[in-house]
């Protein structure tokens, strides 16, 4: 087997690979039952995935222009898919669309009353959430 | 082992000249090929950025370990290829549904690079996911995906401080890395 055949055969193998860790990822998204658990599905196998993907494609097209634009989207890849992730998953926790049933521990429910001051955002226009856990400190909030 | 860090003023200057031909770089490739009208006009469009959207700066007061760069890079590559596998087999087992829990792990360098690489590297490699930082303080809170046991919490702290740790020996000075082992590692 030449070198060429050998080059072609691990880009195949990375090319599939690749696409079926986007598989999961996607069924992922699709069968989490939180916005939280979804972002680990959307943005984590995804960098894997592309990652194996662009590997693939410089196996196989092997030429310098092309290898310069593959390096450029897997580092843009790398650092932006981590801001959006958590962005997202900030803005979920803030405004309360997390499901608090499914978390065994949330050390920063039990942090924030304190410094709540400091975030102007709309914590007030969903109470309800919040005030489950830390609910042994007022009275109950239908009173 | 030199002590003694570059003046600051001028470090400013240094940082934006470093930026100024990363972005260069990033011209050229993004049209397909180096050439001296690439490189001009990459200098005219990276000074313009530089100029238009400026970024707070950097303070980077530690210096290269390749060594240790190296130990960073090929455990990140370890965790990123087996977390993800972790992450896509919970994804497609039927009737599984994963519990998870929201941790807050307080980092032992507080420096505005280190609490940003470390939050960077958490959140690419799956199973954890950065919902606060709170910067004051230097805490990270992560969500952990798949928690089955207490264990597996302290388990989860342990390997973001081990991330941490790694960071600093590989790009951290002098300085962060006597705090990385005087300072007191929370008892789990």
């Amino acid at each position: 087997m030449s070198v060429g055949t050998v080059v072609d055969w691990l880009a195949a193998v990375a090319l599939v690979s690749g696409a079926l860790l986007s598989l999961a990822a996607g069924i992922g998204v699709l069968r989490f039952p939180d916005v939280l658990d979804r972002m680990h599905a959307a943005t984590k196998p995804q960098v894997l995935g592309v990652l194996l993907l662009l590997v693939g494609l410089a196996l196989r097209l092997r030429t310098a222009a092309d290898l310069g634009m593959i390096v450029l989207v897997g580092v843009f890849q790398l650092a932006t898919a981590p801001v959006a992730a958590q962005m997202i998953g900030r803005a979920a926790y803030r405004s309360g669309r997390v499901d608090r049933s499914l978390l065994d521990v949330d050390e920063l429910a039990e942090h924030r009353p304190e410094e709540g001051d400091s975030r102007p955002e709309r914590d007030g226009s969903r109470p309800e959430r919040g005030e489950q856990r830390r609910g042994g400190s007022r009275s109950g909030p239908g009173e | 082992m030199t002590g003694a860090s570059s003046p600051r003023p001028a470090g400013r200057r240094r940082d934006q000249l470093i930026a100024l031909g990363w972005l260069v770089v990033v011209w050229n490739l993004l049209w397909g090929h180096f050439s001296p009208a690439n490189v001009l006009t990459g200098l005219l469009v990276g000074g313009a950025v530089l100029l238009f959207f400026p970024l707070p700066s950097v303070s980077f007061g530690g210096r290269l370990r390749p060594r240790a760069v190296l130990v960073l890079a090929g455990t990140f590559v370890t965790e990123l290829v087996s977390a993800s596998i972790h992450v896509a087999a919970i994804a497609v087992r039927p009737g599984f549904r994963p519990r998870g829990a929201i941790i807050g792990v307080p980092l032992r360098v507080r420096t505005d690079l280190n609490l940003a690489l470390t939050a960077e590297l958490i959140s690419l490699v799956p199973g954890t996911l950065i919902v606060e930082v709170d910067r004051e303080a230097g805490v990270l809170y992560v969500h952990v995906l798949d928690v089955r046991s207490p264990a597996d919490l302290t388990g989860s702290r342990d390997r973001i401080l081990a991330v941490e740790e790694r960071i600093v020996r590989a790009v951290g000075s002098e300085a962060e890395l006597r705090q990385l082992t005087t300072a007191p590692t929370e008892a789990p």
